[in-house]
């Protein structure tokens, strides 16, 4: 789930947020050498298991991130989902106190665990199931926010926080229309995790940096390419607004 | 005391303040798009800087109206005149040209352009991925050029001052 608010005075806060527990590396030169080890071998066209196990004896953060994130049961569709900022991030107050927030997007709709296998020859069931969704009712998120603790690591996204951390309700998010990949902006704004307002700022997490590096470099290598074709078109998911 | 005629005084401190500004903004842009882990850090110094330049290229502009460089030296033949200013109008060009393109690449691309705390600029130009494209290829283009400009610049400078000796260097000297 990618957010982008639009403050009055100008000022934007962008924030790009996926349904994991935790993120699977803590830094950028582990998820680098993830990649490596998740290449597909040619012979088999899937990762080589010895490559990976040697990657998780070398980055255990990672391996123990990996069962957190295994653990999770996951949902039927992007309506239930929770989704998470994962990396640390600072909230500064009108006094210059600093304190270390994560946030997350807990669905108002109630969780149902997915129902294995999903549907052969349909890509795009997430999506449609969601306009069929959107159809019927606003769907809503609530925006809320873990209040870390001094100790508590930001610096590592594989780590969660202790689950009696103090949570704000920050406000719901309503969701009533959709539109296709053409017409919307997920397209043609990068979703840059340090595009914040001030107030929050980036916290010692090294993930943060170099995503806002790589985001760029990326960006612009599509911007220059020619615009493909949308995989998920305006006429199978709109919805007309309320 | 050497019948040298200098710069005025706020067309040195103008230049030796640009000088510094625009070697950093080379060096922090060259360093900024190799780097993951200060990648951010410096660009937040490269937005408000490249400004300030932009600001700098104006007031640089105006004072050259008001105080005119001072003639050349007396022994310089005339081509050499020619080929002195015209790299100077380069590099005043390219020193306003190339933060006007960097702010407007950000707004084709639609980032907020951000200076320091809640203080921003508006965009320029609309929001074009191809534009954008465009202006942020351009934006590398030009810091060669600005590269390329600056050590002509200096190369030029330090002939005079080394081999030549005519104490060119004394008209800018602070």
């Amino acid at each position: 789930m990618a957010l982008q608010f639009l403050l009055p005075d100008g000022e934007e806060w962008r924030t790009a947020m996926v349904d994991t527990p935790v993120f699977a590396v803590s830094t950028p030169e582990a998820f680098r050498d993830q990649l490596v080890a998740m290449a597909p071998d040619p012979a088999t066209g899937n990762a080589d298991p010895v490559k990976m196990k040697a990657f998780f004896a070398r980055h255990p953060e990672s391996a123990r991130a990996a069962e957190r994130i295994k653990a999770q049961t996951p949902s039927s569709g992007f309506h239930d989902s929770t989704y998470g900022s994962l990396n640390a991030f600072v909230f500064v107050d009108g006094g210059g106190r600093r304190t270390p927030v994560r946030w997350w997007m807990v669905p108002v709709q109630p969780f149902e665990s997915a129902t294995p296998p999903p549907p052969a020859g349909v890509p795009n069931y997430l999506f449609d199931a969601l306009a069929t969704r959107l159809r019927q009712q606003p769907l809503q998120w609530h925006l809320v926010l873990t209040v870390g603790q001094p100790r508590d690591p930001t610096n590592d996204a594989t780590i969660p926080w202790p689950p009696d951390r103090d949570r704000i309700d920050a406000g719901i998010l309503t969701i009533d229309t959709m539109e296709g990949e053409e017409a919307s902006l997920a397209r043609t704004v990068n979703f840059d995790p340090l595009v914040l307002p001030d107030g929050i700022e980036s916290s010692d997490d090294p993930l943060l940096s170099a995503r806002s590096a790589v985001y760029s470099a990326s960006f612009r290598r599509r911007a220059g390419e020619p615009v493909s074709a949308s995989a998920v078109t305006n006429t199978e998911v709109e919805v007309s607004g309320p | 005391m050497n019948g040298v005629a200098r710069f005025a005084r706020t067309s040195r401190a103008l230049h030796w303040t640009m000088a510094a500004m625009v070697l950093a903004m080379l060096f922090i842009g060259m360093s900024m798009v190799a780097s993951l882990g200060a990648y951010h850090s410096l660009l937040s110094v490269h937005r408000p800087l490249g400004i300030l330049v932009l600001v700098f290229v104006v007031v640089r502009f105006v004072n050259r109206q008001i105080h005119p460089p001072p003639p050349f030296l007396q022994d310089m033949s005339s081509r050499e005149r020619i080929v002195a200013s015209a790299s100077e109008r380069l590099l005043y060009l390219l020193m306003f040209l190339q933060p006007l393109v960097g702010w407007g690449m950000l707004s084709a691309a639609r980032y907020p352009i951000v200076l320091f705390g809640p203080v921003h600029l508006p965009p320029i130009l609309p929001h074009d991925l191809r534009l954008y494209e465009i202006l942020r290829s351009t934006h590398t283009a030009l810091a060669y050029g600005l590269c390329l400009t600056f050590m002509g610049h200096l190369c030029g400078v330090l002939f005079h001052t080394i081999v030549l000796r005519d104490r060119l260097l004394r008209r800018m000297a602070p």
